[in-house]
């Protein structure tokens, strides 16, 4: 059973069982009443030339459309009355920006930190996401509490929770969007409060001590790297095993000639690395289309540092 | 449907030429009901934008030809009235005025048409072109391209029905001159005109939707 | 076109093989489309297995987007090319003249223009799968379809092209049975099934042109970029889905509508009892197309559409349960008394009811606003939407082909492969959407190429489900073709059936019957006219 982590998954257990009992018991009724009929009326035991001349009633047949009228009208109000819950986010909520890119979910809280399909929320605090899309349409969906919204290009919508259960929670895109759209997932954490403020206050102290010390020795630098390969969701289109998905294949590919779209040959250095993560169209390798999203503003420019690190360890 | 020059009978599965007749017609109403529908997305589309932006739309429509457009709604008015004067003889067995009257009515499209493509040649010269091949310069408002997008989907629309139209009164004009209709056949001739005046009914709506703004 | 005096003959047999390529009978191009139809049925079956075979166990058999080209030419195939044409042009083309005592429809040869327009457009179609293939999903959603860089200017004008075929044949069966019904034949003493056409052709002329221009518009906006659904030009994507469903809801009618028309001809056969509540019947087809209309926003809840529109679809959406649930009930209480005979038209009619029945009841859940956030975009949608489709029109045309097999082609199918391949595809059809409610509620969205480890199980179970429909459908094909040559030669009529076209030859001579037959009572009179 998929677990309940918020209210609204709470409400939606409730209203989805009344539907669901609703439905079998009619079904049961139907499919009992077709089975009875079947075999108390079969050809066997019925003259076919005296069946009865049966027009219709028409004090049954009103009464199953009135009431199933109200049964429906029932579920429509209930209906309503949760959604209306999911649609008006109280006061002063916790506010992140949420930006769907094929094929990553980019998180900006509002101190200016980035994440990448991750997402740390403080439990029993309403949250208010908002959301907005690079290029196609995406849907945040969080089964785990009940709730999806799709992420348009042009238009901002929202979505809002108070979440009640810690831990991990998965995160999918419901729109299809291409060709990883079944790899665009991301991790809600929901952590306590007081982990929720030490989390973002270390980080803000990290910040302002510019991490000059992360100057470390280039194996951890590689190491951290590979951190970061998966964290940012680049697995999502590039391997480093040499198998084809969207992107091209990075093991073994630094300090290496490569054909461009445009059949020049290019080095595969540094700059180049740098270059493609900023601005990915610039310079594209020959066979794939222009799709990866830019990471201008999510990398610094110590993790490029340490993203290359970890290419160059790469072997073919 | 079924005819040969000078004599005309009845489709073998019809009972009586009133019966073929009429079902010729309620289907050449259903098929008018559909075109309205196709119109009507383009028209949805307009409503919305000219909602969201309605100063653009004025703005937009400044930069379209009024003479062009009330001529070329002259002209489709015209064309109306000796299309419906041709039915009208054509049923009375007046072929020769039909003819005439088909002939001024397909005159009037090629005009319409003519007038059109001047408008069209100014305005890719100009670079008021569908959204993302807009290059006109002077723009005030960042969304103008989508009216010309509208302006020449819409137009466009309605140019591809005139040219269908002509190429109807053109086949109509040939066989009434053969002597295919009179009083008791006229089926083709009365559905081109209906056909007809629905494509003059819709420019009457887009003249001023694009046109004649604020 | 031949004299009335040839045309006594059968309509199989009469003039050559190319005399099918020009024929203007309906029969003819009815047995074309039908033909036509089942070829690309089994197409898009096959895309379907592939579909099921990718998803048996996580990891990818196919690359991912090899596996977005095959849903979506599963669900542009199965729509566009087999399942909004199949019960009306081929099925309706062939009995609706018959059953109102005529000899053609209204527009012969538009009828013949609309079969070819169907395979013009459907080549097109085919055409992209040899040209890229096209990976936008059925539903072309923007801005995805205008970034793609497949075919998907081929198939959208394939299905403008197949649309337009799908107008002219409303328009021509409006126009018949409006004018071409025999003597006494009264709107009211009309076979259920032609006013399921009826009400189905009213979707196709007012639907269909809003799909043919939308789909238009993305080409130009390819071709064009004139923008409207374009953010990047200031467009709004949303628009495309307004305009999107609101054709391609009231097209679900289109497919469902005439599969239940069916089912009301079949139940009142197979149990000789006159129909309970002919007229609740005969007009909630209307009611339902025209609430059709009405609903399509409930397709875009999560969609940022504002919430007051939410509210009204959502309450439109619950009238559609009322028309629909007196249909079921109105079956259900025919059989009642009756004299029930199971022969395979009858199983599938009764297929029809429990999984139909199960396909209308799931779609409670998805018109519930707050429910239909969980559950939109899952695999719950991918099932519901199979219950009422394949549960629904596919069970209702294997009625339909069942019953009328024997007065389309002069020959009976046996009666026991017709059983097996019921039982099969009964059973497979369970087996494999039964666990994708389940999956669906657990959050697997639909379109995955891949999934979690968690929803591994159900998923093999509906793998091996579809392998089960294949073979039964398989089976059928076989003995279907078998019967063409060898099956029993069947009477004229074979089941005892009232409505008209029960009383020409089997197979119907080319004009359809000796004399224009004189109607004088309603076609379901079986029985005695008072109760016992």
């Amino acid at each position: 059973m998929l677990p309940q982590a918020s209210s609204s998954a709470h409400s939606f257990e409730i209203l989805f069982g009344v539907i669901f009992w609703f439905s079998l018991i009619s079904f049961l009724a139907v499919s009992t009443a077709i089975v009875f009929f079947v075999i108390k009326f079969h050809r066997t035991r019925r003259d076919p030339f005296k069946t009865p001349f049966i027009h219709g009633h028409t004090v049954l047949e009103t009464s199953v459309a009135v009431g199933l009228f109200v049964v429906v009208m029932i579920f429509f109000i209930w209906g309503w009355a949760d959604y209306k819950k999911i649609l008006n986010a109280p006061q002063d909520p916790l506010e992140i920006n949420v930006i769907g890119k094929q094929w990553l979910w980019e998180m900006e809280y509002s101190n200016g930190r980035k994440l990448i399909n991750e997402m740390v929320v403080p439990k029993d605090e309403p949250v208010k996401l908002l959301f907005s899309s690079a290029d196609v349409i995406h849907s945040f969906f969080i089964p785990n509490f009940r709730l999806k919204q799709d992420v348009v290009p042009g238009l901002y919508t929202t979505l809002w929770f108070q979440a009640s259960l810690l831990g991990e929670h998965p995160v999918l895109c419901a729109e299809y969007c291409g060709s990883a759209h079944s790899k665009m997932l991301a991790t809600l954490k929901v952590v306590s409060k007081e982990d929720y403020d030490t989390w973002q206050k270390q980080w803000e102290k990290a910040k302002t001590q510019k991490v000059e010390e992360a100057q470390e020795d280039a194996a951890s630098m590689a190491e951290q790297g590979k951190g970061l390969f998966t964290q940012k969701g680049c697995t999502a289109c590039h391997t480093v095993t040499g198998q084809k998905l969207i992107g091209p294949p990075l093991n073994g590919i630094f300090g290496k000639e490569v054909e461009l779209q445009d059949g020049s040959k290019h080095f595969r250095d540094e700059n180049y690395i740098r270059e493609s993560l900023m601005t990915p169209g610039a310079k594209m390798v020959k066979g794939f289309a222009p799709l990866m999203p830019t990471f201008q503003g999510t990398l610094s420019d110590s993790e490029v540092n340490a993203v290359i690190a970890y290419l160059k360890s790469l072997k073919e | 449907m079924n005819t040969q020059a000078g004599s005309h009978s009845v489709p073998h599965h019809f009972e009586t030429a009133q019966q073929a007749f009429e079902s010729a017609k309620l289907g050449m109403w259903l098929f008018l009901v559909t075109e309205i529908l196709l119109f009507g997305v383009l028209f949805c589309i307009y409503i919305m934008y000219r909602g969201l932006y309605p100063e653009m739309f004025h703005e937009a429509s400044l930069h379209l030809n009024r003479v062009m457009g009330a001529t070329n709604t002259a002209v489709l008015l015209i064309s109306s009235f000796t299309m419906a004067m041709a039915v009208h003889r054509a049923k009375h067995d007046d072929r020769v005025t039909a003819v005439r009257m088909l002939a001024i009515t397909f005159f009037c499209g090629v005009i319409f048409m003519t007038i059109k493509y001047f408008e069209y040649t100014h305005k890719i010269h100009e670079g008021l072109l569908p959204a993302g091949m807009f290059s006109y310069d002077h723009v005030t408002h960042v969304k103008m391209p989508l009216f010309f997008s509208l302006y020449f989907m819409m137009t466009g629309l309605h140019g591809i029905h005139v040219l269908v139209g002509m190429g109807l009164i053109l086949w109509v004009m040939v066989r009434c001159q053969r002597g295919a209709f009179g009083h008791a056949y006229s089926t083709p001739v009365e559905l081109t005109g209906i056909y007809w005046h629905l494509v003059d009914l819709i420019w009457i709506y887009l003249f001023p939707l694009l046109y004649l703004i604020g | 076109m031949h004299q009335a005096t040839q045309g006594h003959g059968n309509y199989l047999t009469e003039g050559g093989f190319w005399s099918w390529f020009t024929t203007l009978d309906h029969k003819r191009i009815g047995v074309m489309y039908l033909f036509t139809t089942l070829a690309f049925f089994i197409v898009g079956g096959l895309f379907a297995v592939l579909i099921r075979l990718e998803l048996f166990r996580p990891g990818n058999l196919f690359s991912p987007d090899l596996y977005n080209q095959l849903f979506t030419f599963h669900g542009a195939i199965m729509i566009f090319m087999f399942i909004i044409p199949i019960i009306p042009a081929a099925l309706g083309n062939f009995f609706l003249p018959l059953m109102i005592g005529a000899k053609d429809v209204a527009f012969p040869r538009l009828n013949l223009t609309s079969y070819y327009l169907f395979i013009g457009g459907a080549m097109l179609a085919v055409a992209a799968l040899f040209s890229g293939g096209v990976d936008t999903g059925w539903t072309f959603y923007a801005p995805y379809s205008l970034r793609s860089q497949t075919a998907v200017i081929l198939v959208t004008l394939g299905v403008f092209v197949m649309g337009f075929s799908s107008i002219l044949t409303g328009l021509n069966f409006m126009v018949t049975i409006h004018k071409l019904r025999a003597p006494g034949m009264t709107f009211h003493r009309m076979p259920l099934f032609l006013w399921a056409i009826y009400a189905t052709a009213i979707i196709q002329v007012l639907a269909t042109p809003v799909i043919g221009i939308t789909v238009l518009l993305i080409v130009m906006e390819r071709v064009l970029q004139i923008g409207f659904f374009d953010p990047k030009l200031g467009g709004d994507p949303v628009l495309f889905q307004h305009f999107f469903w609101f054709y391609s809801h009231p097209a679900v009618y289109i497919m469902i509508l005439p599969g239940m028309g069916i089912i009301s001809e079949v139940v009142t056969v197979f149990s000789r009892k006159h129909i309970f509540g002919y007229v609740a019947i005969a007009y909630s087809s209307l009611a339902i197309a025209f609430i059709s209309f009405l609903v399509w926003g409930h397709h875009m809840f999560v969609s940022g559409q504002s919430p007051l529109a939410n509210l009204l679809f959502s309450v439109l959406t619950m009238m559609v349960a009322i028309p629909t649930a007196i249909k079921i009930f109105n079956w259900t209480a025919t059989l009642y008394k009756g004299s029930i005979q199971l022969q395979t038209p009858m199983l599938y009619a009764l297929s029809f009811l429990f999984l139909f029945t199960i396909g209308g009841l799931t779609g409670l859940f998805l018109a519930t606003l707050s429910v239909d956030v969980h559950l939109h975009d899952t695999y719950f949608v991918v099932a519901h939407f199979h219950y009422v489709m394949m549960g629904g029109t596919v069970m209702g045309l294997l009625a339909g082909i069942h019953y009328w097999w024997p007065k389309m082609f002069g020959r009976m199918y046996p009666e026991l492969s017709g059983k097996i391949s019921c039982f099969l595809i009964f059973l497979g059809f369970n087996v494999t959407f039964l666990p994708q409610f389940y999956l669906g509620r657990l959050g697997m969205p639909r379109r995955y190429a891949d999934y979690d480890a968690s929803f591994t199980t159900w998923n093999m179970v509906s793998t091996i489900g579809s392998w089960f429909i294949f073979a039964g459908f398989l089976w059928m094909f076989a003995y279907l073709i078998w019967s063409l040559f060898r099956g029993e030669k069947a009477g004229d009529n074979p089941w005892g059936a009232k409505t008209l076209e029960w009383q020409t030859s089997s197979p119907p001579q080319v004009y359809n019957f000796e004399k224009i037959p004189e109607v004088k009572e309603g076609p379901y009179h079986y029985g005695v006219m008072k109760t016992e």
